[in-house]
This record gives C-alpha cells, sequence and structure tokens, in this order.
C-alpha cells in the first residue's frame, strides 16, 4: 500500500480503500463511447467529514478528486481523464429526513433512485419525487448534478429545479450549505437567498461535491394511467405538445420514435400520463386531451394507439425498463446518446437529421425525448446502441455521435450531460463572457485545479 | 348505426352498385352484418372493399401504418415453426399465450406463433383489404409448405380467414382449419370424467370474427354445459352482442367507445355475471379492465376449461 492509500485509509478504513487493479478497472469507464482511464484509487467515504478529509488531502497531495455517484451518466463524466482518486459515494445512503407536510426529503449522496423510491412507497404513498428513466442504481444527487429530468419535469422542470437545499464540500475542504438549511433547520426552499445552489448544479462536480440533498416531492395520485398519440409527419409534434401542454392536464409527456419493433417503425409516439385519485378524474383528463388534439384526430393525420394493458404497464413503468433493454438491441454492451436540450419547436429538424444521421453511418437509433415544463423545452435523444466487440460499429457510432452533438448546437439546442469533447464544443460557442466567468468561479473556488478536471475546461 | 329499414336498404342498394354511401364513413367495422345477412352474401367484406376503393380511411393514417407494418410477414418468426409437429395450434400474434397453452387440453400440441402465420384479416378494420389479399397467398403457401394437413387455430379471426375470407375471394387453402371451440369440445368430451363443474355464472364476450363463423358459435353453450357454466341471460349477446370497443376507441370515437363498454358491462352486472369469458386475445385487452373495475373476473375461454379440469392458470 503507498502513502496515500495509507492516508486514505487512515480517513475512512482500510476496507473502504484501494488502488488494486480489478477494482481501479470498474471505474475506468461507463457504457458509453468515451476512452477508459483508471484512476490511482478509489476511496467509499462514510460521512461528510470524511469526505472533507479526502479533499484537503487531494490538495496537499495535487491529486484529481472525481466524485462518483452510480456511474451512468453514458458520456463519461465520471471516467478520471487524469487519473486521480474516485471518490464513490455510495455508502453515504441515508434518507434523512422525510417532511411530509412541506413535502421534501433530505438524503445523502449515494441514495439512488431506486431506494428512495422504495422508501417513499413504503413509509409516505402519498409522496413521490421526479424519476428519471435511468436505471435505479442512478443516484439521485448525481442525476440532479447533470439537470436530469424525470416523470415530473413536465409539470415541475428540470429535476435540478426541485432542489430545495444542498450541503457541498468545497475544493478546498469547507463544508457549506445552501438555501434555508444554511440559517434554519428547515430544508424547505433556496428562495428567498441569494440563489448560489448554481455553483454546483450541471458542472459535474468540478466546483465541489454535493454530500447533501433537499429535494421536493409531490402529490403521488392513487390511479395513473396513459394514452398515447402517434403521427407520421414529425412537424406536428411541436404543436401537439403545445395544445397538450396548455390543457395542464398530463403529468408527463414523452416523445418516442424507434425503427424496431416493426409495430413502432415509421410513426412517432407521444406518451402523455395522466394521474388522478378517482376515475372520474382520470376520465375528465383524458377527455380533455382528447378533445384538444380533435383536430388532427378529424383530419386522419393522427390519433391515440389502441394499447393493450401489457403495454400500458410498460409505459407507465417508473423507470421505464424498456429504454434500458432497447440499449442493448445490439448487444455487446454499448449505449451512448447525445441528448440536447432544444426549443420543442426544433423537433422535426432534430428528428431530421437523427434519420439522416443513421442512414449516413449505418447505425440503428432509438429517439427519447421528453418535454420538460410546459412546453419550454425537450430533451432529444439521439440514441445510438453500439457493439463493442465491433471497432467498425463504434467508429461509425463515434462520428454519429459528433455529428449529433454539431446538429444539436447548429439548431439552437445545448447537448445535455455532454462528454468532454461536446463541451468543448458547447465552450466554443459560448459567449466570452460567460466563458470567462465560468473559468473565474472555477479558479476561485478550486485553485488547485483537483476536482474532476478535464470537464467544463476551456 | 341506427338505422330505419328503408333507409339501409338504399344504401345497401347504393354500395351494391359500387356507389359512395355515408355508411362507409360511418361504419364500425363489428362485422355483425356478415352475420345478419342470411344469404350467403359478404355485405362487409363489400364494405370494406368499398372503403379501400374511395379511399375512405376508417381510422387515423398513422394507426393504418402501424397495423401494416406490425403484420409484414417476415422470414425471421419461423423460427418457431421448425420441429413442429401435428396436432398443432397457431396462436397468431399473440406469444403472450404460450405459457397457457398447457396442460391435458393440449397435450402434445406443437405452438407456432408469429406474423409468419398472421391471417392479415385485421386489415379489414382498417379499410385496406388488398392488404390481406396481398399476403394472405404467400402465408398459405408458407404454412403449407411445412406439410400441416389441420392446424387449430387459437384466435376466430385466423380460423375465418381461412374459411370465410378465401371461400368469398376464391383462394385455395391446402390444409383443415379448425376452430378453437370445436377442438376444445372435442377434447372436454374425451376428459369428461375429469370434469369437475365449475357452478359459476358468466358472461360471454362474443368476438367481431365469431360473426364470419356463426356456425361455430353453438361450440360456445356445449362447452359451457359441459363445464358446469351457467351462461347469464343478457341483453347484449350472441346475434345482438356489443363490439369490445377497442376497434371503436381506435377509430377515435371515444364517446362511442365509452358507451358501447359502459352498456356492455352494466349489462354484464345486471346479469350477474361472476366471470366474463372471452374468445378473442383483442378483446381481452380491450374489455378486461372494464369489467375487473366491476368485479367480473376475465378469463379466456380455453383457461376456463384448464380450471374445470383443475388445473392452475398461471397469468
Amino acid at each position: 500500500m503507498d502513502r496515500v492509500c495509507e492516508r486514505l485509509a487512515r480517513i475512512v478504513g482500510e476496507n473502504y480503500v484501494s488502488n488494486m487493479k480489478e477494482e481501479l478497472y470498474i471505474y475506468s469507464q461507463d457504457p458509453g463511447m468515451m476512452e477508459p482511464r483508471e484512476p490511482d484509487y478509489v476511496v467509499m467515504p462514510k460521512t461528510t467529514v470524511e469526505v472533507q478529509k479526502i479533499v484537503k488531502l487531494a490538495n496537499e497531495e495535487k491529486i484529481p478528486v472525481i466524485p462518483v455517484g452510480g456511474s451512468l451518466s453514458l458520456s463519461g463524466l465520471v471516467i478520471p481523464h487524469k487519473g486521480g482518486i474516485v471518490l464513490d459515494l455510495k455508502r453515504m445512503d441515508k434518507i434523512i429526513e422525510v417532511n411530509e407536510r412541506c413535502r421534501y426529503v433530505v438524503i445523502e449522496a449515494g441514495v439512488t433512485t431506486g431506494r428512495l423510491k422504495a422508501y417513499l412507497e413504503k413509509h409516505y404513498p402519498r409522496l413521490r419525487f421526479s424519476i428519471p428513466d435511468a436505471p435505479p442504481s442512478a443516484t439521485v444527487v448525481g442525476n440532479i448534478v447533470i439537470h436530469g429530468q424525470g416523470h415530473l419535469s413536465q409539470q415541475y422542470g428540470f429535476n435540478s429545479d426541485m432542489v430545495t437545499g444542498l450541503e457541498v464540500v468545497l475544493p478546498t475542504g469547507e463544508i457549506c450549505k445552501i438555501g434555508s438549511c444554511s440559517v434554519s433547520p428547515y430544508w424547505f426552499s433556496l428562495a428567498p437567498l441569494p440563489d448560489i445552489a448554481g455553483l454546483f448544479l450541471g458542472w459535474f462536480g468540478t466546483t465541489g461535491i454535493i454530500t447533501k440533498l433537499g429535494l421536493r416531492l409531490y402529490p403521488r395520485k392513487k390511479l395513473r394511467d396513459i394514452e398515447v398519440f402517434i403521427v407520421e409527419d414529425p412537424h406536428l409534434v411541436p404543436d401537439v405538445v403545445y395544445r397538450v401542454t396548455h390543457t395542464e392536464m398530463a403529468e408527463d409527456i414523452f416523445v418516442n420514435a424507434q425503427p424496431y419493433p416493426p409495430i413502432f417503425k415509421d410513426i412517432i409516439m407521444m406518451g402523455i400520463c395522466i394521474t388522478g385519485d378517482s376515475e372520474e378524474e382520470l376520465e375528465f383528463k383524458r377527455r380533455m386531451i382528447w378533445n384538444v388534439l380533435r383536430t388532427y384526430i378529424d383530419s386522419k393525420e393522427g390519433g391515440f394507439m389502441m394499447t393493450t394493458p401489457d403495454v400500458k404497464r410498460a409505459l407507465l413503468e417508473m423507470p421505464i425498463t424498456g429504454t434500458t433493454r432497447f440499449a442493448d438491441v445490439m448487444k455487446g454492451g454499448g449505449f451512448e446518446y447525445c441528448g440536447p436540450i432544444i426549443p420543442v419547436e426544433k423537433y422535426p429538424e432534430a428528428y431530421k437529421k437523427l434519420l439522416e444521421l443513421s442512414s449516413e453511418y449505418g447505425v440503428t437509433y432509438g429517439n427519447t425525448c421528453r418535454v420538460i415544463g410546459r412546453g419550454h423545452c425537450m430533451m432529444f435523444a439521439f440514441g445510438y446502441p453500439f457493439n463493442r466487440a465491433d471497432p467498425d460499429n463504434m467508429e461509425r457510432t463515434k462520428k454519429a455521435l459528433h455529428e449529433s452533438n454539431v446538429a444539436s448546437l447548429d439548431i439552437g439546442g445545448v447537448p445535455w450531460k455532454p462528454e468532454v469533447p461536446a463541451q468543448k464544443m458547447i465552450m466554443a460557442r459560448m459567449d466570452k463572457n460567460t466563458l470567462e466567468l465560468m473559468k473565474r468561479i472555477k479558479r476561485f473556488l478550486d485553485p488547485n485545479g483537483i476536482m474532476n478536471p478535464g470537464n467544463w475546461e476551456g | 348505426m341506427n338505422l330505419d329499414k328503408e333507409v339501409a336498404k338504399i344504401e345497401m342498394q347504393k354500395m351494391v352498385r359500387g356507389e359512395n354511401s355515408f355508411v362507409l364513413y360511418r361504419c364500425v367495422t363489428c362485422y355483425a352484418c356478415e352475420e345478419y345477412c342470411k344469404r350467403g352474401n359478404h355485405p362487409f367484406y363489400l364494405i370494406s372493399d368499398l372503403q379501400e376503393k374511395n379511399s375512405i380511411l376508417p381510422m387515423p393514417k398513422p394507426l393504418i401504418t402501424q397495423w401494416i407494418n406490425t403484420g409484414i410477414p417476415t422470414k425471421k418468426d419461423i423460427r418457431e415453426f421448425w420441429g413442429a409437429v401435428e396436432p398443432v395450434i397457431s396462436l397468431c400474434l399473440f406469444p403472450e399465450y404460450i405459457n397457457s397453452i398447457e396442460g391435458k387440453l393440449f397435450e402434445g400440441f406443437s405452438i407456432v406463433v408469429g406474423r409468419y402465420f398472421f391471417c392479415q384479416l385485421a386489415y379489414l378494420h382498417f379499410g385496406r383489404p388488398s392488404i390481406i389479399r396481398e399476403r394472405l397467398s404467400s402465408i398459405i403457401e408458407n404454412i403449407a409448405n411445412h406439410g400441416f394437413q389441420e392446424i387449430v387455430f387459437f384466435h376466430d379471426e385466423c380460423y375465418s380467414t381461412f374459411t370465410s375470407y378465401t371461400q368469398a375471394y376464391g383462394i385455395q387453402v391446402p390444409f383443415r382449419s379448425v376452430h378453437l371451440f370445436e377442438y376444445l369440445y372435442g377434447r372436454l368430451r374425451e376428459l369428461e370424467d375429469e370434469i369437475s363443474p365449475l357452478n359459476v355464472k358468466v358472461a360471454y364476450q362474443r368476438p367481431c370474427s365469431s360473426r364470419l363463423a356463426p356456425e361455430k358459435e353453438h361450440f360456445v353453450d356445449d362447452i359451457f354445459n359441459l363445464i358446469g357454466v351457467e351462461r347469464v341471460e343478457r341483453e347484449y349477446d350472441r346475434e345482438n352482442s356489443l363490439c369490445c370497443g377497442g376497434i371503436i376507441r381506435g377509430q377515435q370515437r371515444y364517446d362511442l367507445f365509452v358507451d358501447v363498454q359502459r352498456r356492455n358491462v352494466v349489462d354484464m352486472v345486471n346479469a350477474e355475471a361472476e366471470y366474463c369469458v372471452f374468445n378473442c386475445p383483442m378483446c381481452f385487452a380491450s374489455l378486461s379492465e372494464a369489467v375487473v373495475k366491476r368485479d367480473i373476473k376475465p378469463i379466456m375461454m380455453h383457461e376456463l376449461c384448464r380450471l374445470a379440469l383443475g388445473e392452475v392458470i398461471k397469468s
């Protein structure tokens, strides 16, 4: 055991630090396209104080620190591009508090979406959070840090918009609370204080390590159902979304297109999820949605799909596991998507580009979009499953992903949770003063440049 | 449609002459007119042909596209077919029922399933009968190439295709089609000593495609008598039965869909049915939730028969 390893062991205990090859390998990659790189150490702290000590050590030793949740970004955001210490937060898995009346939860950084979902279902069946369509091993904090979206995003915005408070360990080791929890025992809100939570959201751990999170919870209705509206013409999608969001009857709206199986070929599906505490409430909402789309029904341009109970069950899953299954459709364990956040009106352009790229590079595709807010924007996934055992397939997929990022920016979108090369593309087009501000913030917070280096580096 | 006889007659005559009629736009494609016509004519096949001729779409275009793509026969599906020997049952496009084809009723049976066996008759609902005729001959040929002399069809839409529809259009079928209920009745007779009467009241949800083979309807009563269930007396049964509503919803006629399902289920409730027995998986998919909400248990006919033999239904 080397000197750094020994120092880390003194902080977390010998069982929770390693520099063994077989363990470092696990942290060297994710299922996406980014080149693997092993860290030098992996450490699993249990408490915020342990995180603090590790960060102080890293500053002394000038070693990079990469905070890791579920490692499921698919875009290599926690691959240690410059080696260093991977700080795996999974042991920090306490659900600290649920305030039922104020509808928020306070959790540690390693709590997974699956665990929080199960916990709420068991102990607080009237509450829920915005579950992303990621595997249940994804951490809630990890999803927040990347501005994730979930099943409540159409109603309440990005999952990061639902943050009520943070506890962070700054890159220089100070522990800092943000939001009402900084002056009160309650974690109800970021407002009315100056909003500095944004210093840690969307930065991929380059400005600090979130160790605790306050998150809004929402009413969980007794009944859920789904209507699936389908069209052939992508130009109709923005207006369908506009009409349905206007009703404010839907809980979640997603848009799917994929060539397989044949039932999905040549059509675009819009899943419109509705919820209610009674059949009457559900029926009222269903009728509102049917009525608002009557124009397209009458013109025969669109209609509600005939769905069987099995199909409904699959579409109402949280998370939708079909997405995960599709990710391995090529076999060989490779999947990555470029998922820019775009204006909904740009859907037709993005869809056309996806088909062009799929054809040009001979790669299959899956397109899953989620409407965020009342049509304020949408996540549009250029999704490409690939086979790791097929270098040619990987190369073509890499090119398609690169082109997807370029196209996303060209149409006015911004790649979501971008891999390092896409971050550079974004920064190249970014307002120069904004970029300079980002750099200043980073330098100010992380003078030794130890936090997840490689990311957001201009 | 609630038409008086004179109007109906005038519109029917128009259609016989190949002319346009409002019926072509309002038809819910329930197939019932095929049964009501006692002269062996095929009014519904005519309606469907005229809908296509006049480019009248009973459903929105994307739904039609979706279904046309779904039923494209592919060679890939034949992997389920290799090694299959008679007796053989075709599950059409319903692989979800594979695990229910077991027990004493189906001892020794091979199962074939997939788009390769899809009878294509559903396109009558979509005003695209040319698709049926375009694909059917190759499907018949494919099946025949495997040498089966006789096939039991799980879905009576398949049975009706290879009997009623092919006959109406002069398409030769080189194998014998067996209706599932006819098979079930025969097998239950063989197993009569092992039947424990179920002593329950059931409503029977008759599917549209059974209108194409009304001569097989007596097997419903024959089976119920054999397994000791009471078919409740109700308004919407037999020739007066109501559509499950699935296709009506697909036609985007939501109010009618709700009304038809409501009348149907209320009728079952009023008749004190404990089970709703289905012939067609699509009817099951469409109506089962609605009956469950009224505390009626939905069940497929072959599963009801298995219960009478003391078998446990997994699904």
